[in-house]
């Protein structure tokens, strides 16, 4: 068993707290995407679980053992290093064998799982060069070989794959989570990349700002956003935010009315592109088109909602052209509520 | 590239080039010719002269032990040091600060200090007189005892001279990025491992430049030595002084500065050699 208990985890550097109150249960050979944008405190996470850094407060707990304060290669778990630390003095071999030489293990073995370990991350042909003489890219798959090869329980990893070309990313990525989910390793993933978080995870933990804003399955976080923040994060193009008036319960954008859970308070629509579908007639709420992007499999409309921006997503063959204003009809039921003043989704009764 | 620029960059070396030649160049070999000539032309006197002395073969032996012990030591001490300066903090500015003072001491101020501390009225005896361990004054300068000497001076050279290594060290350490550290950590490499598995390894470029500076200065050795012990520990240096200065005898002089710097540049190539790093295995 190895599951990780974070339980309000506080971090300050000096007076900045780059943490405040990190609580997150990371099940038995689960795969969590830690999801957030730059400075987030992603990585400060991950090293404070890996004992690299110590929290102010807070405990950490890896598989009902408490290791706060435990060294970390007592913690049993491997980790990825935003920047590969990949042992410049040593070969690619060397480098992904080096778990496997502190644990004692015979040479047959070391080269097993070292070759193993390679041919996944596709770096066989480079395993007697040294790091310097390779791309990073090619690093980057060296020091995740390294993380894989030990066989670890618990495995942190931070941003592995972001220096890959797209069509190498997707195959890796897929290659991992495969291999991963064999071997029933528990696993935090630090990304900012969306879909690889989307596309990896049992469950994708949103960080802004040092909290944890919302964790939950990449459906949830995708049709139901706890935040104002997770909603504009989570999806391409981002989620629309209009503010309305909501009055006995019903908010009135243009001539359409929609109903909405509160009365009497600030409120913003959360509106995804993709919910939305233009209505036959033009009625239903106003949308100013500015803008037509042709995607191929989608068109892009870029315009406002009742002069707020808006971005929303139509049929590949929609007859709309820039400066048309066409009607949006919406299904209550997919639509977001959030309170202006807190950021937070209002609970739907 | 244009043709007629291509003199700029000489012109623009040339005066270091004229400096070093007529400061060193020159001097260099009017040393190594005076040190091969007696009388008239091209002659070994000098180096027979100088090898058929009686301190040579002392001072020979006398300047390797000084350097084979003093070294090695310095760099052990300076290793440690850097290891815990780089680990403190706070006030890590002021402790390296503390300990480099004896750099800002030249080496006869730092001979006479320890001889000030060692002679037979020094410090030292004193301090022992009044505890009541000894009960009039020792020499621990003297002929008599070689090894005290030796220790003395040993003491006194690492008390002067281990901070340069200290300071080459420090500024190693703080170019290998401390994740090297972290991930061997993370990958269960216990605290000595770490250092000889990774930060070793990493450090060697400077180790390899404060070991050949550290080394051809200890083959340099005079002025602490001459404080201590005047001639009762006979050095190469402290002999070329001596043919110089009181025998007059610059032939002589000349074929012990040639002998130094020979022993020095082959220290230096051995160094070289034995702990090159290849460039793909730099950071
Ligand atoms: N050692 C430190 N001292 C002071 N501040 C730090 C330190 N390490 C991180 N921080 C701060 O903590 C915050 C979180 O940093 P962290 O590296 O965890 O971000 P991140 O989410 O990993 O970002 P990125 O996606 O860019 O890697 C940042 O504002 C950063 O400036
Ligand atoms: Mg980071």
């Amino acid at each position: 068993m190895a599951d990780i208990v974070i339980d309000r985890v506080v971090k300050e550097f000096g007076t900045f707290r780059a943490l405040q109150e990190v609580s997150l249960t990371v099940n038995d050979g689960e795969f969590v995407a830690l999801l957030g944008p730059s400075g987030c405190g992603k990585t400060t996470l991950l090293r404070i679980i890996a004992g690299l850094e110590t929290q102010t407060s807070g405990h950490v707990v890896i598989g009902g053992q408490d290791v706060s304060t435990l060294a970390p290669r007592k913690r049993g778990l491997a980790m990825v290093f935003q920047n590969y630390a990949v042992f410049p003095h040593m070969t690619v071999f060397e480098n992904v064998a080096f778990g496997l030489r502190m644990q004692k293990a015979q040479q047959a073995e070391v080269k097993r799982k070292v070759e193993r370990a390679a041919a996944l991350l596709h770096i066989e042909s480079y395993l007697d060069r040294y790091p310097a003489k390779l791309s990073g890219g090619q690093r980057q798959r060296v020091a995740v070989a390294r993380a894989l090869a030990v066989e670890p329980a618990v495995l942190l990893m931070d941003e592995p794959l972001s220096n890959l070309d797209a069509l190498l990313r997707l195959e890796m990525r897929t290659e991992l989570k495969a291999v991963l989910r064999e071997a029933g390793t528990t696993t935090i993933y630090v990304t900012h990349d969306q879909t690889e978080a989307m596309g990896l995870a049992d469950r994708i933990a949103v960080m802004y700002g040092g909290k944890i804003d919302q964790i939950g399955s990449p459906l949830e976080i995708y049709a139901t956003p706890a935040t104002r923040f997770v909603g504009g994060f989570i999806g391409s193009p981002p989620m629309n935010f209009i503010k309305v008036q909501c009055s006995h319960g019903t908010a009135r954008i243009g001539d359409a009315a929609l109903p909405c859970p509160t009365t009497g308070m600030d409120m913003e629509l959360g509106l995804r592109g993709e919910d939305a579908s233009l209505a036959p007639n033009g009625s239903g709420i106003p949308f100013d088109i500015r803008v037509v992007e042709p995607m191929g499999s989608h068109l892009l409309l870029t315009g406002s909602i009742d002069g707020q921006p808006a971005r929303i997503v139509a049929p590949p063959i929609a007859k709309v052209s820039p400066g048309e204003r066409v009607g949006l009809t919406v299904d209550p039921a997919r639509v977001t509520w959030i309170d202006s003043t807190t950021g937070r989704a209002v609970v739907r009764a | 590239m244009p043709a007629r620029t291509s003199w700029i960059p000489y012109a623009l070396i040339a005066p270091s080039v004229i400096f070093l030649g007529a400061l060193f160049l020159v001097p260099l070999v009017q040393t190594i010719w005076l040190s091969f000539s007696a009388g008239d032309g091209f002659s070994l006197g000098n180096y027979q002269r100088m090898a058929s002395d009686l301190n040579f073969s002392l001072a020979v032996r006398n300047t390797f032990l000084l350097t084979l012990v003093v070294v090695p030591l310095q760099v052990v001490l300076a290793l440690a040091m850097a290891t815990m300066v780089t680990k403190l903090d706070k006030g890590r500015d002021l402790v390296l600060w503390v300990l480099t003072i004896p750099l800002g001491i030249s080496d006869l101020a730092a001979g006479l200090a320890w001889l000030a501390l060692l002679q037979n009225t020094g410090y030292l005896n004193s301090a022992l007189y009044a505890l009541g361990l000894i009960q009039g004054p020792v020499g621990w300068l003297s002929q008599e005892t070689p090894w005290a000497l030796f220790f003395a001076i040993v003491l006194a050279e690492l008390w002067r001279a281990t901070a340069i290594v200290l300071v080459i060290l420090i500024a190693g350490l703080q170019l290998i990025p401390k994740e090297f550290s972290e991930a061997a950590e993370i990958f269960g490499a216990k605290p000595w491992t770490r250092f000889t598995r990774i930060t070793l390894p990493l450090l060697k470029p400077s180790l390899q430049s404060a070991l050949i500076l550290r080394t051809v200065l200890a083959f340099e050795v005079f002025a602490v030595v001459y404080a201590l012990g005047g001639r009762n520990f006979p050095v190469l240096a402290g002999e070329a002084y001596v043919w110089q200065n009181d025998n007059q005898n610059y032939g002589v002089a000349a074929a012990y500065a040639v002998l130094i710097m020979a022993i020095s540049l082959a220290a230096t190539a051995v160094y070289l050699r034995a702990l090159r790093t290849r460039p793909e295995q730099l950071p």
